[in-house]
């Protein structure tokens, strides 16, 4: 059973960034390495890119349970493209001893 | 001297009674349990005496810094060595709206490495290794701004034997040299210049800063707390240990102590790595010529010396082994019962694979014995803590703690009285 | 050579007839000066503690920890659908009244009464005490006495306000002019709401004096753009279109957030495929005409205004129809609780959906550099070793702000010495 719909199928490798909140998504980017984020991102970008009329489709009632993966891994991808376009590193830099907590985000 | 002594001891018959401003009573420990009396000390020590924060070693070319914080004088400071060689401190903050100057990723850590100048990371004001003010961003927004008054906060800096030194005082009293007196200051010519291969470790630990000075200012604990520094054909259950030579001179102090010269004695003595490595707690067995004088050791010239502990007022300590290699330990409270331990050890640069290992082996010896001593500090400190006794019986063996304890003491107390530092000085 | 336009009087800081003198940041080291605030300050202007979409019908709740005026809030909606405040305490023995697990977290939901964990005591949403257990055991106790302590409560545009001022002038005239500027704002559409929370080690004025100023955006956050459009705006440097001021508060309006931009290859990848970044949505929604006081300097330009409405809340208007707010809890003269609320309107698609993550996530990894600094700040300012500071024009704001602080201070200084000395009356309409 795929994760995704079908045209996403090049994202199913990747199917463990789809995580529900934005914590969770944040902690994984910062404990994965460089090269495991910009496999990741390379693989999404185009999709995101040649998929955009397929998502401006997507209504958030009643999203299936594959659109609602897919919404999950894509915003996974927006907290990584931070790292890969402009830290290159998975931290942000001067960050070092403070954090930021998301408390109340939309679901979904 | 009694029966049974190993060493002369002076004519006094103690060498406590030798210094009688010492008294011989038990002592007071609230010095290391008040967070009050821990606030006097940041005031009246760690803003007022000479502090070790590096050595020229960290500052290898010009453009070199480094940062040091200093929680007990509620500062932080960087430390540089600019185009024309000159060693200088200042307070690491921008003179724009007081952000931290200089540091890497997260603020509250240490940072070093090399720089032409230093940038600012919020509003790109710019300083030169000299603390010149060079460039303010957007300089017309501002109104009659002068660069030149806008240097970084300099901190007075001095050089010792390589050892570099800060003092947090707007004016200090005394030179480095003044500060260090005859006893420290004629160690200034011994060779620490030689011995550049540096082991560094650190440590964050639960105890009041002078709780674990004085763990290396006694050697009375060694036999029972050390025993495993004896190969095990070697312990004795009644061993004591008596220094051969204690020395004071102002708030700083030395124990030399003899006969430790592992390289001469028989292998079976001790462990099989001792022997494979050629090395031990007491160095490398084979020590490179200096062909230098080994200038201010040994004060009291007792002989098969062995090693020199000179405790430097307030928080440094230098050991000086026979076997031509050094190190030293600074110890930096964080609270009136925290404190970070940092420790350098020093050795002439190994050149064969050998030689390395020996150095390795005598570091990690360090490493280890170290473990001990701290493994008692957070048991002593809630000990102290729990203010069961007033007071605290010490032995002759322990006048270094005796002494430091009271030279604290009086600077706290010369401090709140607002006396100067005559009354400090040397004798 | 100034790139936009500046007052007649030269600059913007002499034009609001403040001193171009360096400041001190005593007021931000000292825990006598946060004592001084809590009562001069916290006690007697107007508090926003949160907007009335927290409250969508009768019982709904939630508390509000303000160390900053030594108490705990419980805010409720009635039956009448009215809005009540009240100190979040029992009567009884002075037990918090509204907490899960932890008392000292905050919590939000729905009650029909409120029942104190400790001896069963129960109020109803007006703050009416309705049951005492064993109330035979008490002496005369008369239970319309005993209420829950009320709260003066009010709302602007949809945002509730608290005060504990005895004498407060109304809220919309604590509002002032930028409040009435943006009275009509469609604050009540955009329903879509992400909120972070983030404890920081420094006095709450240094985080709100990060946010009032963009001198520092082009240098702090220089890695945020392209390389080329960095040193681009490195070299310019950054010039407000406008600042204003009006008693306590105080606005500044910028440029940014061309959208699309210029230049294509200007902006990041993600940006581009997204169509969004952080001054939101490229396409944000139609929302009619905004309020005269949006954009002050009606430019072409204009990307995003900023106001503070002191003391601590800052509304933040973009370019894009999207809006967030800040506020700045102190929970010590050195540590204080920093909130943000980002609010768009509900997303159609998983499109828009991103679109806004994107804006969201972008402002945390800003708001992460901003923040880092401050508890190293906190400490250097406290070495002592610098005491002077030199603002420049694009910190008026900061400047501004101080001494609104200072002059708070000492108002309630005077007022209180000159009521122990029995000279003058308490102070009225203290805001």
């Amino acid at each position: 059973m795929a994760t995704f719909p079908a045209q996403f199928a090049a994202l199913e490798p990747y199917a463990d960034w789809a995580l529900p909140s934005e914590a969770d998504r944040y902690a994984k980017r910062l404990a994965s390495t460089m090269p495991e984020l910009r496999e990741f991102y390379d693989a999404a970008m185009p999709l995101l890119e040649s998929e955009a009329d397929y998502l401006r489709g997507v209504a958030l009632d009643g999203i299936s349970d594959e659109d609602l993966n897919l919404l999950r891994c894509l915003q996974a991808l927006v907290t990584v493209s931070f790292p890969v376009e402009a830290w290159h590193q998975p931290y942000v830099p001067d960050s070092g001893a403070a954090s930021i907590d998301v408390t109340v985000e939309p679901r979904p | 001297m009694s029966p049974g002594d190993l060493y002369p001891r002076p004519e006094e018959g103690t060498w406590t009674e030798h210094y009688p401003d010492l008294g011989t009573s038990p002592v007071s420990f609230h010095d290391s349990i008040s967070p009050e009396f821990y606030r006097h000390e940041q005031d009246a020590i760690f803003r007022q005496a000479w502090l070790n924060v590096g050595r020229v070693d960290d500052l290898p070319k010009q453009g070199s810094f480094f940062t040091k914080d200093i929680v007990a004088a509620r500062t932080s400071v960087i430390v540089t060595r600019d185009g024309a060689g000159v060693v200088h401190a200042f307070h690491n903050v921008c003179r724009h709206r007081g952000n931290k100057l200089v540091w890497d990723s997260t603020p509250t850590q240490e940072t070093r490495g090399f720089a032409r100048q230093f940038v600012c990371k919020y509003h790109g004001w710019r300083y030169g290794l000299d603390g010149a003010c060079t460039y303010v961003h957007q300089e017309d927004e501002f109104f009659d701004v002068d660069k030149s008054t806008l240097g970084l906060a300099e901190v007075a800096c001095e050089v010792w034997a390589g050892f570099i030194f800060v003092c947090l005082a707007k004016q200090p009293r005394q030179s480095l040299r003044e500060f260090l007196g005859p006893m420290v200051g004629a160690l200034e010519g011994y060779p620490f210049d030689a011995m550049t291969e540096r082991y560094s470790f650190r440590a964050e630990n639960a105890s009041n800063w002078k709780v674990f000075i004085d763990a290396f200012q006694e050697y009375y604990h060694v036999p029972p707390l050390h025993t495993y520094q004896l190969g095990p054909n070697n312990r004795d259950p009644n061993l004591t240990f008596e220094g051969a030579h204690y020395q004071l001179d102002g708030p700083h102090r030395v124990v030399s102590t003899t006969g430790v010269q592992k390289h001469k004695w028989p292998p079976e003595t001790m462990y099989p790595s001792e022997v494979l490595l050629r090395s031990g707690n007491m160095g490398p067995w084979d020590a490179h010529d200096l062909d230098r004088d080994l200038v201010g050791i040994n004060p009291g010239g007792v002989e098969r010396w062995g090693i020199d502990n000179f405790q430097i007022f307030p928080n440094l300590e230098i050991l000086i082994y026979e076997r031509n290699w050094y190190l030293s330990y600074r110890f930096w409270p964080t609270s009136h019962n925290t404190h970070v331990f940092e420790a350098d050890l020093w050795f002439t640069p190994a050149k064969t694979a050998r030689e390395r290992l020996a150095r390795e082996y005598a570091a990690i010896t360090v490493k280890e014995y170290a473990l001990q001593d701290c493994g008692t500090l957070d048991g002593t400190q809630l000990g102290l803590e729990s203010e069961a006794f007033e007071d605290y019986p010490l032995n002759d063996q322990e006048i270094l703690v005796r002494h430091f304890h009271k030279s604290v003491g009086d600077w706290v107390d010369a401090h709140r009285r607002g006396l100067g530092d005559e009354s400090m000085a040397p004798r | 050579m100034p790139h936009f336009g500046k007052p007649a009087a030269g600059t913007w800081t002499e034009h609001f007839g403040l001193s171009t003198e360096p400041i001190s940041y005593g007021d931000s080291i000292s825990p006598e000066f946060y004592a001084l605030e809590q009562e001069a300050i916290f006690k007697k202007t107007w508090l926003n503690v949160g907007r009335v979409e927290q409250l969508p019908k009768a019982g709904s709740f939630f508390t509000k920890e303000l160390d900053a005026a030594k108490t705990s809030l419980l805010i409720v909606k009635n039956r009448n659908g009215d809005i009540k405040a009240f100190h979040n305490m029992c009567r009884h023995r002075g037990n918090k009244l509204a907490w899960q697990d932890y008392p000292n977290e905050e919590i939000a939901g729905f009650s029909r009464q409120f029942t104190c964990k400790y001896h069963g005591w129960r109020y109803d949403l007006d703050g009416n005490l309705t049951f005492v257990q064993q109330e035979k055991e008490f002496f005369d106790l008369d239970k319309e006495k005993f209420g829950l302590a009320p709260i003066t409560v009010d709302v602007w545009e949809g945002f509730i306000f608290v005060t504990f001022n005895p004498d407060p002038q109304p809220l919309k005239d604590y509002m002032g002019r930028m409040g009435a500027g943006l009275e009509g704002y469609p604050f009540e559409l955009m329903t879509q709401k992400h909120t972070y929370r983030s404890e920081i080690g420094s006095n709450w004025k240094l985080f709100i004096d990060a946010f009032m100023e963009f001198y520092h955006a082009p240098v702090l956050h220089a890695q945020q753009a392209t390389d080329e459009e960095s040193r681009k705006l490195q070299e310019y440097g950054y010039e407000a279109l406008h600042y204003d001021i009006d008693g306590p508060h105080a606005m500044v309006s910028s440029w940014g957030g061309m959208a699309p931009p210029k230049d294509l290859n200007m902006v990041k990848p993600i940006e581009r495929l997204l169509r969004s970044g952080l001054f939101g949505p490229w396409d944000g929604p139609d929302i009619g005409e905004l309020p005269e006081g949006v954009n002050p300097a009606k430019s072409k330009t204009w990307g995003i205004d900023s106001f503070l409405f002191f003391p601590n809340f800052m509304l933040l208007i973009w370019k894009p129809n999207w809006y967030l707010t800040y506020h700045y809890w102190p929970t010590s003269y050195n540590t204080h609780i920093f909130e943000t609320s980002l609010y768009f309107a509900p997303p159609k698609n998983a499109m828009e959906r991103l679109q806004q993550e994107l804006a969201v996530v972008t402002f945390k990894e800003y708001g992460l550099q901003d923040a880092n600094t401050l508890e190293a700040t906190q400490t250097m300012l406290q070495s002592g070793a610098v005491t002077e500071f030199p603002l420049c024009d694009q910190e008026v704001m900061l400047r501004h702000m101080h001494t609104v602080c200072r002059d708070y201070v000492e108002k309630h200084k005077s007022e209180s010495g000159a009521v122990l000395a029995g000279t003058a009356a308490p102070s009225s309409k203290g805001a």
